[in-house]
């Protein structure tokens, strides 16, 4: 039996590659599809066309709304997959043929040649130096050029250079001299293109988008006007890596715009032929973070901005357009505007637009940004074909409704923007998704192929004097524009046993950490440590590096120079270069004193805890229990469904009822889920792997041990105050209005007049935020209301629609069936009065029309009101019992808003659906099943790894006070017998290394290690002197 | 150095990794602004801070000294080590005042990971503060010397005032409110009178007598007080045996 296996392995192995599941396409999405599939136990086939992964988060110079450094949070996952044990990446392969059915595929890859011998290549660049061919780069958009053989960008995977098409012997066989120059003789203009044949048992398709292009509309101007650039020519020019090193300057010549305008909606939100119809998603927030970078690079540029709405409809957008508004000298303009000619001599661009008080205006600029809309990927008809899959009337794939991940071909699952214009935590998320729809699928054969990370045996340098190596970074331009970084090195290398010392682009590219790996076995370094961003991102990476290296992991520290440093003292540069020594000063006084510490394995409870049986709490169970887990799945109420109960349809017209019944059924007849009503949670203790939450539900008390949890609480909706709802039976809440309809209320449905105001309890100073998705709902009922009586009016008074993606095509239905759209602002809110007429008492709205100028005053039958998402009641009590954190407006604050957006900062806690922010049911679902990925990559492993920076006693100190042993809640520290006596000893398996015993014992017996009395001293003496 | 060179101050930060030090990194990449002054330590909990962390930072001439962890009841630890932040930063804003440093130099605040603008405010409007307040010593007009030989006699009795806070000075609720009462209260005032101050006169006693032997009035000049209680302090470190009065010199001397 065993032998036949092996036989049939064998027999596969011999027919191709045998892997589990094949992503296609190596953007942010593959990326994190792949590492969640990787680390829970399957063998992945990595696969992009490009040279290298990254996709377009790659060329962004940052990322809204936290403004970080987009490659370099981006680039340590690049290091992650090209170290994962199960992760094989293949560059520079497209996908020639699919066969078979989910399980069993059979994907015909073509490997391009890069006539580079990669195993000989050494990543020199002497190549690219002697290469005679100027050509176009397309990591720069083309503004600047390159070499026919290169590199596609410094923190590529795999960092060897290619040779593409421009080339002068493919093309006419000249030249050939990189091939003379090459050392190695890695370069081989023969190298074939090579066809493998993987079998694998699910398909991911992450290809992401393709930027509009405008010079498919020749009124777009470009290519035309030397000075109209697109919005991702403009994160290139903002960018430190990009054609001219993070100046922004003009292609006519080479100055620096001043005057800058931006027009939104390019090629989006327009039906004329090569437009899309449909908004993308993103153009908003980008212009916003675009304009703050540009003042960030110029204080006194003016910037400008003709847009349609605002879409700020994300976490914390709000806020963010705020910002950006607030800028001095920055001016948005509700207005279409259109390029109109470029001054022959100093090659400005004038614009045309509108304004309400002057008409139509004409303006000069130094220099057009288009915010250009998300194009499905090229040739997605033929990735179509290739795949077998279907796709919707934009170009993008065609998903289920409810489930986005899920495409026309089972078993080929779609994540990321494939499935439609979205941003980069969607992207991400919904790679989390599609991974644990690939892990239901597929549970059966994990950790068959999978393999264990293997370190080289850890050098003992304990005895060794501190060789300590110091490698300041200059993230590009984010340290390097303000702090000196070459007369920091030098600093560095005057101070105690500083060995090394020497500065870096981007130390957190793989070429900076195969080269800092190196080093310290070249050198002998036995402390290192990196002065660059902070350690809550960057720490694991590096401290990994050591680990390859052969020292142990606890000899790395960091120097927080960038968030701590350049970034917040940006004017001063020379107080910012001396904290900057000051910083790497401390560190190396502290990395005298670092002791070597060894990591602890615990064991992992393989059940999961859902808090929350709505969509999101029941979407997230199912799909762990299905990977073979014990799901407790808790609701507050005596039934499950959540607020989805009060839903009837999609704004798609699917019936959400039916879907709900359907998934509660599931959820009741699966064996491994088990539902506690009316829970009550008393309280949360443990930690990652290892929870004890303790309940009261209709099942009595109970103790339930739990390795993960999530939190899907959803959110509660706000009672309006204002417009007389409560006092007046005809004003109600759109979601009121939503069961009216569906209940066939006639007060509803005869109504003459209906008027819609949204924005009711949030966008203002109480909520500043946007609830996202009433615009939808108000967009669903006016639709259905038009269905059931075409001939009433109805009024939406909004301050911006906010029918972003795909959405938008209802806008444009519903403003084509007549219902009135009349935009208000927040100072001239719409007033709704009662007043009598004629023995009536009559409901009538005020609103002044911005675009007649005239005030308007509408007698409403119905008044129905956009009411906020708030926080669920309860957020503050379980965000307390399970030590995570509430952002500003009271949601559950994710670990990072791009790239953990269902983390929490509190390891083995994640977080789904409307508890992180408002969203629409597909949006929960694929949040949903994010979460349920997370999981899995840590309830698939036996072990989690605790941290080595825990509480020890030095038994000759200890008086045996018992003062450590009082103060630690987590009842780590007891008293054992040992020959000295009766001593204070710490269990490491229960230590969570706070270090509170630490300051409470009176003989110092105590130590929290790596954070030592003597390591703490060494920092606060070193930081004075 | 020209006393017309600006001030600028030095000031130690400890910050806990959960909460204050993710909200001075989302304070780093919104870009708001800060003045230079501040040079931040990464622990795990404000827990850890050490009394002897903050007397460290004051015998080595920092001007400020701030503390961040998370806000209270949202410490990431069962512990809530913030309480004993808060409970450490009371008792050492105590002994600063008692040595003539202006206890405002020592500040706790709570920060969120969330809170990037939060932490700039603070810095800016702490900043600031210690600008106003001068530098350490000069701003409150005592002499550095001095003030660091009492530092030292408070740094050899924090074994002793780890002893007393467990024993007499934990709160056994943690809520704000009854630490706020407790440590603003008389009761508090007390107990650091009648437990801390004279352990530490009889601290600073010994420390003098090191150098060598000094006589009643001697000590009661160096140390500014008054010889009636320099004589119940020496009369106390007589019976423990710590000092030895030596009737030819007329003077004191360890024993």
């Amino acid at each position: 039996m065993m032998d036949e296996k092996i036989e049939r392995l064998c027999k596969q192995l011999q027919e191709g590659e045998f892997g589990d599941v094949m992503i296609v396409g190596g953007g942010i999405s593959g990326i994190q599809a792949a590492l969640d599939l990787g680390t829970a136990g399957f063998k992945v086939y990595l696969v992009d066309k490009a040279p290298t992964i990254g996709g377009h988060m790659a060329q962004l110079d940052k990322t809204f709304p936290s403004n970080d450094c987009s490659m370099c949070i981006e680039s340590p996952k690049f290091v992650e997959c090209s170290r994962h044990p199960n992760i094989e990446i293949l560059t520079y392969t497209e996908v020639d043929r699919v066969e078979g059915k989910a399980g069993d595929f059979t994907v015909t890859l073509y490997k391009k040649p890069r006539y580079i011998i990669e195993s000989k290549c050494i990543g020199c660049t002497l190549c690219v130096e002697s290469c005679p061919v100027e050509y176009p780069d397309q990591f720069n958009q083309k503004i600047s050029q390159n070499k026919a053989i290169h590199i596609y960008f410094a923190q590529a995977i795999p960092l060897k250079p290619y040779i593409d098409e421009s080339c002068l012997f493919l093309k006419d066989k000249k030249c050939a001299i990189c091939q003379s120059i090459c050392k190695t003789g890695a370069i081989d203009f023969d190298q074939p293109g090579e066809t493998v044949d993987v079998k694998v048992g699910a398909v991911i398709l992450a290809p992401g988008f393709e930027p509009f292009d405008p010079k498919f509309r020749t009124e777009y101007r470009y290519g035309e006007f030397s000075n109209v650039v697109t919005s991702m020519d403009y994160e290139r020019l903002l960018c430190a890596t990009g054609p001219y090193e993070g100046e922004i300057l003009r292609q006519s010549d080479k100055k620096h715009p001043h005057n800058v305008a931006w027009i939104q909606c390019i090629g989006s939100r327009r039906v004329t032929p090569g437009d899309n119809s449909y908004c993308s998603a993103v153009c908003c927030t980008y212009t916003q973070k675009q304009v703050i970078l540009t003042k960030d690079h110029d204080a006194d540029a003016g910037c400008t901005i003709f847009h349609n709405d605002i879409r700020s409809y994300g976490k914390d957008f709000e806020r963010f357009f705020q910002r950006a508004e607030q800028l001095p000298g920055i001016r948005f303009f509700r207005s279409y505007a259109s390029i109109v000619r470029e001054d022959p001599v100093t090659k400005n661009v004038t614009i045309r637009y509108s304004t309400p008080d002057e008409g139509v205006k004409e303006e000069e600029f130094d220099m057009v940004v288009l915010s250009v809309g998300l194009n499905p990927p090229v040739n997605h008809q033929a990735l179509a074909d290739t795949f077998g899959i279907e796709l919707n009337e934009h170009g993008f794939c065609k998903v289920n409704p409810f489930n986005s991940m899920e495409s026309s071909r089972p078993g080929i699952f779609v994540s990321g923007a494939f499935q439609g214009p979205m941003d980069i935590p969607e992207s991400v998320f919904t790679a989390s998704g599609a991974g644990s729809q690939c892990g239901q699928l597929l549970d059966h054969r994990r950790g068959k192929l999978s393999k264990e990370r293997v370190y080289p045996q850890e050098r003992d340098v304990s005895q060794e004097e501190p060789k300590i190596g110091v490698y300041v970074c200059h993230c590009g331009a984010n340290i390097g524009r303000i702090v000196n970084v070459p007369s920091a090195v030098e600093y560095a290398k005057t101070l105690p046993n500083v060995a090394h010392a020497e500065e870096s682009l981007f130390i957190c590219s793989t070429e900076a950490a195969a080269m800092l790996a190196k080093d310290i076995k070249e050198r002998g370094l036995n402390r290192v440590i990196v002065a660059a961003c902070t350690p809550r991102t960057h720490e694991p990476l590096f401290r990994d590096t050591l680990r390859e290296a052969g020292i142990n992991q606890y000899y790395y520290d960091m120097a927080n120079i960038r968030e701590h440093c350049s970034w917040v003292h940006s004017k001063e540069q020379e107080a910012a270069t001396q904290k900057a020594k000051d910083i790497i000063r401390m560190s190396v006084a502290r990395s005298h004193f670092l002791e070597p510490l060894q990591e602890i394995d615990l064991p992992v409870d393989k059940r999961a805890l859902v808090v929350g049986g709505g969509i999101a709490g029941m979407t997230s169970a199912l799909s762990i229990a299905d990977q073979g887990h014990v799901v407790y799945l808790l609701e507050k109420e005596s039934v499950l469904g959540g607020i989805a109960r009060r839903l009837r349809h999609t704004i798609e017209g699917m019936d959400i009822q039916a879907y709900l019944q359907d998934l509660i059924d599931k959820v009741y007849k699966h064996p491994q889920v088990h539902v506690y009503h009316r829970a009550v949670i008393k309280d949360v203790a443990g930690y990652v792997g290892n929870f004890t939450t303790r309940l009261e539900s209709e099942r009595g008390l109970s103790e339930l041990k739990h390795g993960a949890a999530i939190i899907a609480v959803g959110a509660d909706l706000y009672t309006p105050t204002e417009y007389l709802y409560g006092q007046d039976e005809r004003v109600l809440t759109h979601l009121e209005l939503e069961e009216k309809i569906a209940a066939g209320d006639e007060t509803v449905t005869n109504a003459k007049n209906l008027v819609m105001i949204q924005c009711v309890g949030c966008r203002n100073e109480d909520r500043n935020y946007c609830s996202r998705i009433c615009c939808n709902q108000a967009i669903k009922n006016a639709l259905q209301l038009k269905e059931i009586n075409p001939e009433m009016d109805i009024y939406v008074l909004f301050r911006d629609m906010r029918t972003y993606g795909f959405k938008e095509n209802y806008y444009r239905e519903a403003s084509g069936k007549d219902v009135k759209f009349i935009r208000y602002e927040p100072e001239q809110l719409p007033e709704v009065k009662l007043v009598e007429e004629g023995g009536k008492s009559v409901l009538k709205v005020d609103a002044h029309d911005y675009i007649l100028g005239d005030k308007l005053e509408i007698d409403a039958d119905i008044v129905s009101l956009a009411a906020a998402i708030i926080p669920n009641a309860a957020s503050k009590e379980i965000s307390q019992q399970f030590k995570v954190n509430l952002g500003a407006d009271g949601f559950f604050q994710e670990a990072h808003v791009k790239l953990r957006p269902v983390d929490f900062g509190a390891e083995g806690v994640y977080l789904c659906g409307m508890a992180h922010y408002p969203k629409l049911i597909s949006e929960t679902i694929g949040q949903a099943y994010g979460a349920a990925g997370r999981v899995l990559t840590l309830l698939a492993n036996d072990t989690v790894v605790a941290s080595g920076s825990v509480c020890e006693v030095d038994h000759n100190a200890c008086i045996s006070c018992g003062a450590c042993i009082t103060v630690c809640t987590y009842g780590a520290i007891e008293f054992v017998e040992t020959p000295q006596g009766r001593k204070a000893s710490v269990n490491p398996v229960l230590c969570k290394g706070d270090g509170l015993c630490n300051t409470k014992c009176p003989t110092a017996a105590i130590q929290l290690k790596h954070y030592t009395d003597e390591e703490l001293s060494n920092q606060i003496y070193a930081a004075l002197h | 150095m020209s006393n017309d060179k600006k001030f600028t101050p030095k000031i130690i930060g400890m910050i806990c990794n959960w909460c204050c030090y993710g909200g001075a990194d989302l304070c780093g990449v919104s870009r708001f602004q800060y003045p230079p002054y501040i040079r931040l330590i990464r622990i795990m909990c404000s827990g850890r801070v050490d009394l002897q962390n903050v007397l460290q930072a004051f015998a080595n001439g920092a001007d400020g000294m701030f503390i961040g962890g998370c806000h209270l009841d949202d410490c990431h630890y069962i512990t809530h080590g913030n309480y004993d932040a808060l409970s450490m930063v009371h008792i050492a804003k105590k002994l600063l005042a008692h040595i003539g440093i202006n206890p405002n130099r020592l500040r706790l605040e709570w920060v969120s990971a969330g809170e990037g603008i939060r932490f700039a405010n603070i810095m800016n409007e702490y900043g600031a503060e210690i600008m106003g307040l001068g530098p350490l010593g000069k701003g409150e007009g005592i002499d550095l010397d001095e003030m660091k030989f009492k530092l030292d006699a408070v740094s050899k009795l924090v074994p002793y005032i780890r002893l007393v806070e467990r024993e007499r000075l934990r709160i056994p609720t943690k809520k704000e409110e009854k630490y706020e009462a407790f440590y603003n209260g008389e009761e508090f005032d007390r107990l650091f009178n009648e437990l801390i101050l004279d352990k530490l006169a009889i601290s600073e006693i010994t420390s003098l007598l090191r150098v060598g032997p000094l006589s009643t009035g001697e000590i009661s000049e160096k140390l500014s007080m008054s010889p009636s209680e320099v004589a119940k302090h020496m009369i106390d470190s007589s019976r423990y045996g710590l000092v030895r009065y030596d009737p030819g010199q007329n003077s004191y001397a360890l024993a």
